[in-house]
């Protein structure tokens, strides 16, 4: 009885387009992005949903959903979507973007959407490390992290400290959800989907700016295997980025 | 028992999938070279699998189509 209601247990997502992803093998985007699309299809959203790909690995996304996309100028996907929004607010509008996209060159766009508290939602991808442009210093890498514009480590004298965007963006008013989530392990991924149908749902009921932040892996440019990536994440990444809800309006009630 | 199939065309052989199997039953297959010249992975032992989905869920690709 069962096998004729529904035969097949897991499948590619109709949120998803039939081509073939850009990213290296074993990238945790794959991950993130499936997510995003199996979110938008679960919420029956795909005719109505516009997304914004950034500047960065993800730069062609819009080639992989099966929803309307726009692509923005490096880090101004959140201004970008403040218009699509305002324009069409009947349209659910989210941007996919990289650490690089968004807490360097985008940061200004991020905080003000955020602290306009416009009714958009962001999926951050922080994987510590500018991935497509060949893995130089991102603002959220780890003090000590070596990458190629850091070769002996990230100095924080000289560098700086990482930015926590999770943290920092709690802390303003327009801010509807903040959460970190990986997608590191099956617990995890499943986890992080739920984070990004509340985001999409909080969208929906106009609650105000929504950011789902999913730490990933830069195998190729960490110079680590995916396993041993998933390994560096876990023992390095999440101490310092710490996993759950940084604000959540609803939690009260 | 659950029927597992890797779509060759998805698949990067990134192996994550033979890393969160419990059963143990995805590797990698070295016979197979794919049209961007991975090693696929592929299940060796269908009668195992216990549908628990972590292969799916960890496939970055989403290679993996999981039927009953």
């Amino acid at each position: 009885m069962t096998a004729e209601k529904n035969p097949i247990l897991f499948g590619r997502t109709a949120g998803l387009s039939e081509k073939v992803n850009n990213f290296c093998p074993g990238c945790l985007h794959g991950i993130a992005q499936r997510l995003v699309a199996e979110s938008i299809d679960r919420l029956g959203l795909i005719g109505q949903t516009v997304g914004i790909t950034p500047v960065g690995c993800a730069v062609i996304a819009y080639e992989f959903y099966s929803c309307d996309m726009v692509q923005a100028a490096h880090g101004r996907a959140p201004a970008v979507a403040t218009g699509l929004k305002r324009a069409r607010p009947e349209n659910t509008i989210f941007t996919y973007q990289g650490d690089g996209d968004l807490a360097s060159i985008g940061m200004a766009e991020t905080i003000h959407a955020a602290t306009r508290g416009e009714n958009i939602t962001v999926i951050f991808i922080n994987n510590a490390i500018y991935g497509m442009t060949g893995g130089q210093l991102a603002p959220t890498s780890l003090p000590g992290q070596i990458t190629q514009t850091s070769p002996y480590g990230r100095d924080v004298k000289v560098a700086g400290n990482p930015i926590r965007v999770c943290e920092l963006l709690s802390s303003l008013d327009g801010v509807a959800l903040a959460q970190r989530v990986t997608v590191n392990s099956p617990s995890n991924v499943r986890k992080a989907g739920k984070a990004i149908r509340k985001a999409f749902e909080y969208q929906n009921e106009g609650l105000g700016f929504t950011i789902v932040e999913i730490l990933t892996t830069c195998p190729t440019n960490w110079g680590l295997a995916p396993n041993k990536a998933l390994g560096w994440l876990e023992d390095n990444l999440i101490p310092y980025y710490p996993l759950g809800v940084y604000k959540d309006i609803k939690a009260g009630e | 028992m659950a029927k597992v199939t890797v779509s060759i065309e998805y698949c990067k052989g990134c192996g994550l999938c033979v890393q969160f199997c419990d059963q143990e039953i995805m590797q990698l297959n070295t016979e197979v070279i794919t049209q961007k010249g991975y090693h696929p992975a592929h299940c060796v032992d269908q009668e195992s699998c216990n549908a628990c989905l972590n292969c799916a869920m960890m496939c970055p690709d989403v290679a993996i189509t999981i039927e009953r």
